[in-house]
């Protein structure tokens, strides 16, 4: 069944965080966790992994310290909205890390501030202090720090942003361990987007039945999305999970849209006769929220290019297929335009991309191909000629 | 710890492993060697080069086998289609953005890279050429070592060495994408940082892009030099790794042969820095012995413990790490340097040569010893004590331009004076050598009777644990010795300059209390010296360690004040230890240099 376009007021509504908190914690850890998997809440960072299990993989390790740590880092090209939740309503993204915080055993939590957004950090202080007080008269003991990003996109990454927050290079670490077994110091951390603690939150307050009722299967719930691009609209909106790509660009478009880059530059692109048919999810095409429009001004090869200039200095460079490949398909789409190339090396390059995709150490260079290979596949002519 | 068994297929074998084991060395286990680049059995897990990626079943993606530890029920394929895709893609990605000049290259022939491009048989690949002139500068500044960023594959097997094995951490990863490089600190050239030329990371770097200075043409020019009468001394760890480099085993004992070559390559004189090993240990002892003395009879405050100065790698990294300690570095230098300046007095006196005519070769385990004959320090002759130094490599590359077909060969023996060593001599190659040899004279010396350990063989001191610790109760001992009467002697043992490390901050702290400390900079020793043979791995320098004390039991003589040459250089030349001629050609002090 599609859903249609629905705008929710999840996120940005104003709560009573230490009544949520209150009541939270006179429950146990795991009737809380069992809500939050059972409300089909995935992470809202771009992976997508169930919050819920993550929460108990944390929980269920031993360790005499674990760590909250609310990821916002927002390095995603075109991703807005995490900014915005902290702007509007930080207390709500606190009382996610404490309610994480309770839940997994941990007593100590920090928002990874991505280096762009330090004007924040004042009133970000004055709200952890009031939180702190909050906490004090609910007697919860956890501290909440903040830790100021290196500004490097690769640093979003849940193990390089650990890396960096222990003082060394933001480069990822290999998996396993997984963060909630070995961390932040090596301790079991519980890495999370800022939405997905809101979230979270949310479900503290209302029980799973609601956000579950939102979405669909595999998507539950709301989402909030950056809709940037050949918009006449651009902003930040809350809508509920389960859309078609042709309903949104129906709702945000100019009227000429051509191509949606779905999830950033390192999502897809989908072009427009697959709009009808590509559903905003889980289930076709997920994304962190960012939502680019392109109209027929725009050339392909050039959106691209700009892609893989973006890659190619952003990897964090230690493995071979990212750091490499991203260069070679940069210079390979450049050579193919040049008439350097003739236009099957495009497909030496999408076998390479196939390469990235399953050799990379991380995410950076696992989703390189999504662009690429969704570009070229569409929009073939236009990066040849 | 008791281990899990984990059970595992392995290219549809079945195999039961311990809890922890990664899929390489699972694999291992099997028979199946799958490539490995940035993995290396020395260092820390990188999984970066990811060429070791297998294929999971039921997994998405490959995993780098060296970071990924088995799991129940894990089924794997080491050369599946896919993975071979995946790796032959790799290697050419790695040469697309490599100055491929193999056949101008140090590492020809013995270049982990290139050993994998042709296993991979990468002909004609299609990637584009990333490498422009401008990355194809190299960084000669030092005298030990080169460094070619157009030859670096960016494995960080450097940079792991040098921080985790050597604490050193002169190279560091900077930049990121494709601007990401190895640099050192500011990106001054290598001669001017905290780097201790040990050497270690060449050892690692599986291509050209770290390779030590080579001097082969420079040594060639004088041996073919009608003007030029050229010795050469060669270190106690060369003779059980030499034989590596013409493909036997580790450990093997090629001293004869190895002579035999250094006079067919045209040598003028083939003589031993064993010779001055044990002349080290005749000063060394007797300065120990002394600031015993002055410690606890004339109750002076006299730099204790001492520490020793054979390793140059150590002295650098003591000049910019510990510069307080300076003074309680034994003021001896290193045997080559002591073997420098006596060939260009008391032996070019004996042979009757001017010191001018004489170019004085080394074959060394070492790379530090490069930069250590550079010192302005090492000039006690009047002249550079040293000329050239070579690493074990590079001789074997000599022998291999000369044509001699090294295994055949004959053993011959040393030529005198300079020649005769002692098995004492010998074990300086291995860590905790020069201590044991140190004791051997010094106990006997002060009480008139061998060490107590069978067969003269200080087991304690042996061995390759990180950090060792031994104690030798002093008793009975002559009367000009009395003030030693029941001491206890307490000694330490560090190799690799990590070790070092936490050795010295014992000793700053003030937990720990030793009369005399070993330090060399290399893991194992000098049998693990940056100048070795590659590979390197525990296991090698094991075999090689095994051979320096079989070399030492095979020795007529086997403690240093027995050494004939050593009592003879005494009496007609050196007068006594310590004395005034060793002090002007034998001892040096060091000056403290800066972290950056
Ligand atoms: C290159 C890269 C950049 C990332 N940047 C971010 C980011 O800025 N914010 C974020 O929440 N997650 C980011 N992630 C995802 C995180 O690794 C992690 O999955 C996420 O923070 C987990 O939180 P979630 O489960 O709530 O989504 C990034 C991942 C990669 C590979
Ligand atoms: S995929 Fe890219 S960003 Fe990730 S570890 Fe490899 S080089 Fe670094
Ligand atoms: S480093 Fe290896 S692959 Fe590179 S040029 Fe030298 S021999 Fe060839
Ligand atoms: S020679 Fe030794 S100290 Fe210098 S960079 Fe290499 S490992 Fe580090
Ligand atoms: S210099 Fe050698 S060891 Fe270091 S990263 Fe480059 S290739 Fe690897
Ligand atoms: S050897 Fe495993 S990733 Fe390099």
């Amino acid at each position: 069944m599609e859903k249609q376009i629905k705008k929710v007021d999840l996120i940005f509504g104003k709560v009573d965080y230490a009544d949520i908190l209150a009541k939270s914690l006179k429950r146990t850890r795991d009737e809380i966790i069992l809500d939050v998997i059972d409300s089909g809440l995935r992470g809202r960072g771009g992976a997508g992994f169930p919050t819920g299990l993550k929460w108990k993989f944390a929980k269920n390790e031993e360790a005499d310290q674990k760590y909250v740590i609310c990821n916002a880092d927002e390095g995603e090209p075109g991703t807005f909205k995490d900014r915005e939740i902290l702007t509007q309503v930080p207390e709500k993204v606190l009382a996610g890390m404490a309610l994480c915080g309770y839940c997994i055993g941990a007593s100590e939590g920090y928002i990874y501030l991505r280096g762009e957004y330090n004007f924040l950090l004042p009133s970000l202080y004055k709200q952890i202090d009031a939180f702190h007080k909050k906490l004090k008269e609910l007697k919860f003991d956890f501290n909440i720090k903040i830790c100021s990003g290196s500004g490097a996109y690769v640093c979003g990454e849940e193990t390089a942003l650990m890396e960096s927050m222990e003082g060394r290079r933001g480069e990822p670490r290999n998996k396993p361990p997984f963060p909630t077994q070995q961390g932040y110091l090596g301790k079991p951390t519980s890495v999370n987007n800022v939405e997905t603690l809101v979230f979270a939150l949310m479900i503290g307050q209302e029980g799973p039945t609601k956000f579950k009722e939102l979405g669909t299967f595999d998507s539950r719930g709301s989402k909030v999305f950056s809709v940037s691009g050949d918009t006449p609209t651009p902003g930040i909106y809350e809508l509920e999970l389960g859309m078609t790509l042709e309903q949104f660009v129906n709702e945000f478009g100019d009227g000429d849209t051509k191509a949606v880059q779905v999830g950033g530059a390192s999502g897809f692109c989908v072009a427009r006769k697959d709009f009808k048919s590509t559903l905003i999810g889980f289930e076709g095409i997920p994304t962190g929220g960012s939502m680019m429009l392109f109209n027929s001004s725009r050339s392909m090869f050039n959106i691209l290019n700009d892609y893989l200039e973006f890659f190619e200095e952003e990897s964090c460079g230690q493995c071979t297929p990212c750091r490499v490949g991203c260069q070679q398909l940069l210079k390979g789409i450049e050579a193919v335009k040049k008439g350097v190339k003739p236009p099957p090396y495009l497909e030496e390059l999408q076998k390479l991309s196939d390469t990235m995709r399953i050799a990379s150490k991380c995410g950076l260079g696992q989703s390189v191909p999504n662009p690429f290979n969704s570009i070229i596949k569409n929009f073939r002519e236009e990066i040849i000629y | 710890m008791s281990k899990y068994k984990v059970n595992l297929k392995i290219n549809n074998i079945a195999i039961s492993v311990d809890e922890g084991t990664t899929i390489l060395d699972a694999a291992r286990q099997l028979n199946f060697k799958i490539p490995t680049l940035c993995h290396h059995d020395d260092l820390c897990v990188a999984g970066n080069c990811r060429v070791c990626v297998v294929e999971q079943k039921g997994a998405r993606l490959l995993p780098a086998s060296c970071a990924t530890p088995v799991s129940e029920g894990m089924e794997i394929q080491t050369n599946s289609l896919k993975v071979r895709q995946a790796r032959k893609h790799i290697v050419e990605l790695l040469l697309s953005e490599h100055n491929a000049d193999c056949t101008k290259c140090f590492k020809n022939g013995s270049c982990e890279l290139q050993e994998m491009s042709n296993d991979y048989r990468i002909g004609d690949h299609v990637f584009l050429d990333l490498v422009s002139e401008k990355d194809k500068v190299r960084d000669i500044s030092s005298p030990s070592i080169e460094k070619d960023d157009s030859k670096c594959i960016r494995c960080q097997r450097c940079v792991r060495t040098c921080d985790n094995l050597q604490a050193v951490s002169a190279l560091a990863v900077t930049h990121k994408g494709n601007k990401m490089r190895i640099s050192t600190f500011l990106d001054k050239p290598m001669n001017d940082v905290v780097c201790t030329n040990c050497g270690q990371c060449i050892n690692r770097c599986p291509t050209a892009a770290l390779t030590e200075r080579n001097y082969i043409d420079e040594v060639f020019d004088a041996i073919y030099d009608p003007n030029k009468f050229v010795v050469v001394q060669t270190a106690p760890a060369t003779r059980v790794a030499i034989g590596e480099e013409f493909g036997m085993e580790p450990g093997s004992r090629v001293t004869g042969k190895m002579v035999t070559a250094l006079r067919r390559l045209g040598f003028d004189k083939v003589l031993d820095t064993d010779f001055t090993a044990d002349l080290t240990i005749m000063e060394e002892g007797t300065e120990l012995l002394t600031r015993l003395k002055e410690a606890l009879v004339d109750g002076k405050d006299v730099a204790l413990p001492m520490l020793t100065s054979c390793s140059p790698g150590w002295i650098k990294f003591q000049e910019h790490l510990y510069p307080e300690y300076l003074d309680n570095l034994s003021t001896c230098k290193s045997p080559q340097q002591m073997f420098g300046p006596l060939a260009k007095t008391y032996y070019a006196e004996k042979i009757n040569k001017s010191p001018a005519d004489m170019v004085v070769v080394s074959i060394m385990p070492c790379t530090a010893k490069k930069f250590e004959a550079e010192r302005p320090e090492m000039r006690g002759s009047g002249y550079k004590d040293v000329d050239f130094v070579l690493t074990t490599r590079e001789l074997g590359r000599m022998i291999h331009q000369a044509g001699i077909d090294f295994e055949k060969l004959e053993d011959e023996r040393y030529d005198s004076i300079l020649g005769e060593s002692t098995g004492a001599a010998v074990i300086f190659g291995a860590t905790g050598g020069v201590m044991e040899a140190a004791l051997r004279t010094a106990y006997e010396l002060v009480t008139g009777r061998e060490v107590p350990f069978t067969n003269l063989n200080i087991k304690p001191v042996r061995g390759m644990e990180g950090v060792k610790e031994a104690s030798v109760k002093i008793k009975d001992v002559k009367p000009e010795w009395s003030f030693l009467e029941g001491v206890e002697l307490n000694v330490a043992i560090a190799h690799g300059l990590s070790n070092a490390k936490i050795l010295m901050d014992k000793v700053k702290s003030g937990e720990a209390n030793y009369h005399f400390i070993e330090v060399m900079a290399c893991p194992s020793g000098c049998i693990g010296g940056g100048g070795q043979p590659i590979p390197t791995n525990m296991e090698i320098r094991k075999k090689r360690a095994a051979g320096i004390y079989d070399e030492d039991e095979a020795m007529v003589i086997r403690k240093s004040h027995d050494n004939p040459e050593v009592a003879e250089i005494y009496k007609s030349f050196l007068h006594e230890p310590l004395g005034h001629k060793s002090h002007d050609l034998l001892h040096t002090h060091y000056t403290p240099r800066k972290r950056h």
